[in-house]
């Protein structure tokens, strides 16, 4: 027996399913492609038109520049140069937007296509971005910037495509350091002038600091892939490599080598022999600096950058901070080196990219190339109270990078000296580059094997890393896109 | 049709259905126009997305470059991953635990306050007021709580008991425990709230027979209280093992699936398939995998319902 009641209701039900459906298959046929084919012969085009003088269409850009969580003084410090940037290039309006690079919350936005305008990545991801075509090509445009051959070569390339092209612009690059609190040198009775030079001082300072202060003497990252990251720069630090790259381009895992396994049996000594690694073994790079600055940690390794983050997000003591050389074991051996790149979102017009790419010009390079842009910029962040002089390898060369410090050596408000063992023996040290394919997902790998080994007195180290390395070599493996 | 017209004074069938019919396309119009924004958010929010699930579940995608059928190949990628077994793991043994210890404290804490005379609103509303706290706020507060520093709070209170410190979160066999006694404490009072209402509706002549016959305190629960609400209790049972099977904030959270993978959950690693790759994510893996979660939840009500419809009561 029909019921004839409930057909109204199944027609209105199956109306919702029908309209869902169109709307799946609307979207998915509307959604946005990059158009590259379209780009380049238009920003020819325009920037051609704008290098004629004519007068500038207004156009308006969003830059990721603010740090959340950073104090209203280093925000103002922004503000200020965002007002000089809009007094130079009077058409363009800049926007800034929190932002801060994290794999979870690129990757969403990569697929939302909100990330702003202008945007920065770290070293590791430029390759694979400019692959899967998710960042735009700027190479003319940088290249009328007329510097762009100043570039070091080996900073240079982790921007560029498999031509050369430019499609994102290396802003910093960093080393990796021990650092340490000289506070807690002090109370544990060493002397935080002569920090440690060989991984068996790290070991024993470790153990002292952790004896006489009751904190942790030394604590290593593990989560969000600071974990691998670290483990990478310890490996590098005595001898070993992640990966091996092939003439022909196979690239090999060799996550179990020697040089790593070194590494973790040392960092189980200290944990359970020693018991100098505190209580605590979830640290990612921001909870780390965090407790660095809340004096629960003796040392770790780390970027040679981070004391600007420290003071603007983690009220750190400036008399506590102390930066060293990691120590270098073995030949081979070498410090990983990284850096950030910024990069310009496929979603914009072409007057958009060429007012990003002045943007980029004028908020990073400039203070790197120009006396007047460091002296600006470090006016502009004295006059808020923020840190100038922190110290960064050059993404010039080194002439460069001394002619940039010595033009603001004014301004430096940093304490210099301590970070003396940091700068006088960094230049001497082999920089090696972070492991080339698939960096975020190998590091990925590696922070299980660093947790287990700092959680699990058992833990089985070769079993581990073979584990991974059989990991990583299926991601190796994987067919490209 | 006709022979039971005659028998019983009931309006036949075609009457009581030409009477419907036009009472609903009377009000059919007004009717549809009401339930529209219902209708268009509900598509919108809920089909739409599922539908597009099931067609990501086919396809290579990172909802930026152009997606690529690709078949089954996801699931099969999917059962492949060493991970799905231990995630799977992880989350049957939260579940378990969850049953066996967080189940019964609703139970317990609502017979408890049933037998206040007086303050019973206040106590309710104490009891709810984990639920109330944001689930971010809280696990945040609670992994300040779960330092496995000496100092760290949860450690000095067992001091003060001469109990040693836990590691709490840093350890593989302690980390999934802690976070079932947060989960427990968050979602204890809205169930605590629902058994309240079903004990009030236990029959108090049932508990006045029971004295008459010298039940103990332990008995009366036993043997009246149990079973006058056990309607409530196979459907808060089966809605807490849905919910488990769905544990995300807190891992995510509290240690991002470690330490070494040991609080990586399902949806956790539908979490990792879809962003944690700064090249671009997995969404196509990341719908398979939540589809035969989905389906594997289906499964699993139906066949609860089908055991427990023997044991329940035809209010």
């Amino acid at each position: 027996m029909r019921s004839t009641t409930r057909r109204p209701a199944s027609v209105l039900a199956a109306l919702a399913v029908v309209a869902a459906t169109l709307l799946a298959a609307c979207n998915s046929a509307a959604s946005p492609s990059p158009s590259t084919a379209a780009s380049p012969a238009a920003s020819a085009g325009s920037s051609a038109a704008a290098s004629q003088g004519t007068a500038h269409e207004p156009v308006s850009i969003v830059v990721g520049a603010l740090r959340p969580g950073v104090t209203q003084a280093a925000a103002d410090a922004l503000f200020e140069q965002i007002k000089e940037f809009q007094a130079k290039y009077p058409w363009i309006t800049v926007q800034p937007e929190e932002y801060n690079w994290t794999a979870p919350t690129f990757t969403a936005a990569l697929a939302a296509g909100t990330l702003p305008d202008v945007f920065t990545i770290p070293f590791t991801d430029g390759k694979g971005l400019i692959a899967e075509h998710q960042i735009t090509d700027i190479d003319a445009l940088v290249r009328a910037l007329g510097y762009a051959d100043k570039f070091n070569p080996s900073v240079l390339v982790n921007g560029q495509d498999s031509a050369g092209k430019i499609y994102a612009v290396p802003t910093a690059a960093y080393g990796m350091s021990l650092t340490y609190n000289r506070t807690l040198f002090k109370q544990a009775g060493l002397d935080p002038d002569k920090p440690p030079q060989t991984w068996d001082d790290v070991r024993a300072a470790a153990k002292t600091i952790a004896e006489k202060t009751g904190v942790a003497g030394y604590a290593s990252m593990a989560t969000e892939n600071t974990g691998g990251w670290q483990l990478t720069t310890s490996t590098y630090a005595n001898g070993g490599r992640m990966e091996k790259v092939a003439d022909d381009g196979k690239v090999t895992a060799t996550v179990n080598n020697d040089a790593t396994k070194a590494v973790l049996q040392r960092l189980k000594a200290m944990r359970w022999d020693d018991k100098s690694m505190g209580s605590t073994f979830d640290y990612a790079w921001g909870t780390m600096n965090q407790a660095f600055a809340a004096g629960q940690v003796g040392m770790f390794t780390g970027g040679s950058d981070l004391y600007t983050w420290m003071i603007q997000n983690a009220s750190l003591k400036p008399d506590d901070y102390g930066i060293t050389v990691i120590p270098l074991d073995g030949s081979d051996s070498g410090v990983l080196g990284g850096g950030t790149l910024a990069a310009v979102n496929v979603v914009t017009t072409a007057e958009q990219r060429d007012a990003a790419v002045k943007w980029i010009d004028f908020y990073y390079i400039q203070k790197l190339l120009t006396q007047d842009g460091a002296v600006a910029d470090a006016k502009a962040l004295t006059a808020n109270n923020q840190p100038v002089g922190v110290p960064a390898l050059p993404i010039f060369d080194k002439a460069t990078y001394d002619e940039s410090q010595v033009w603001i050596k004014d301004y430096i408000n940093v304490p210099t000296e301590q970070m003396t063992p940091f700068t006088s023996k960094i230049f001497d040290q082999p920089l090696i580059n972070e492991p080339v394919a698939h960096t975020q997902e190998l590091y990925a790998a590696l922070d299980p094997v660093v947790q287990a080994v700092l959680t699990d007195p058992n833990a089985d180290i070769n079993a581990l890393l073979d584990a991974a390395n059989t990991q990583v070599q299926a991601v190796l493996d994987a067919p490209a896109p | 049709m006709g022979s039971i017209s005659e028998v019983a004074p009931v309006p036949s069938v075609d009457a009581r259905s030409r009477a419907a019919r036009f009472r609903v396309t009377r009000a059919g119009l007004a009717t549809f126009a009401f339930l529209l924004p219902m209708l268009v958010i509900f598509g919108l929010f809920a089909w739409f997305p599922i539908i597009r699930a099931f067609v990501m579940s086919v396809q290579d995608t990172n909802l930026v470059s152009d997606p690529v059928y690709v078949g089954l190949q996801n699931f099969q990628r999917v059962l492949a991953d060493p991970l799905l077994g231990i995630a799977v793991r992880n989350t049957a043994w939260f579940a378990f635990l969850a049953l066996i210890f967080g189940f019964p404290v609703p139970i317990i804490l609502a017979v408890l306050m049933s037998e206040l005379r007086h303050r019973r609103g206040l106590f309710s509303a104490l009891a709810y007021l984990p639920v109330v706290v944001p689930p971010v706020v809280s696990v945040l507060l609670w992994r300040f709580f779960f330092a496995a520093s000496p100092t760290g709070v949860f450690n000095t209170i067992l001091g003060w008991f001469g109990l040693g410190p836990l590691p709490w979160l840093q350890n593989a066999g302690t980390a999934i425990p802690s976070i079932v006694i947060e989960a427990t404490w968050a979602a204890a009072g809205a169930t605590v709230i629902i058994y309240l209402a079903a004990l009030v509706g236990v029959r108090p002549e049932l508990y006045d027979a029971a004295e008459v016959d010298g039940a103990s305190l332990w008995q009366k629960i036993r043997y009246i209280t149990l079973p006058q609400i056990r309607n409530v209790l196979f459907v808060t049972l089966i809605l807490q093992l849905i919910a488990t099977a769905q544990l995300f904030t807190e891992p995510l959270l509290f240690t991002g699936g470690g330490p070494a993978n040991s609080t990586m959950t399902v949806l956790l690693l539908i979490y990792k398939y879809a962003f944690q790759n700064s090249l671009g994510g997995d969404y196509g893996m990341a719908a398979a995998l939540s589809l035969m979660l989905a389906a594997f939840l289906a499964v699993f009500t139906a066949g609860y319902y089908w055991l427990t419809r023997r044991w329940g009561v035809d209010s």
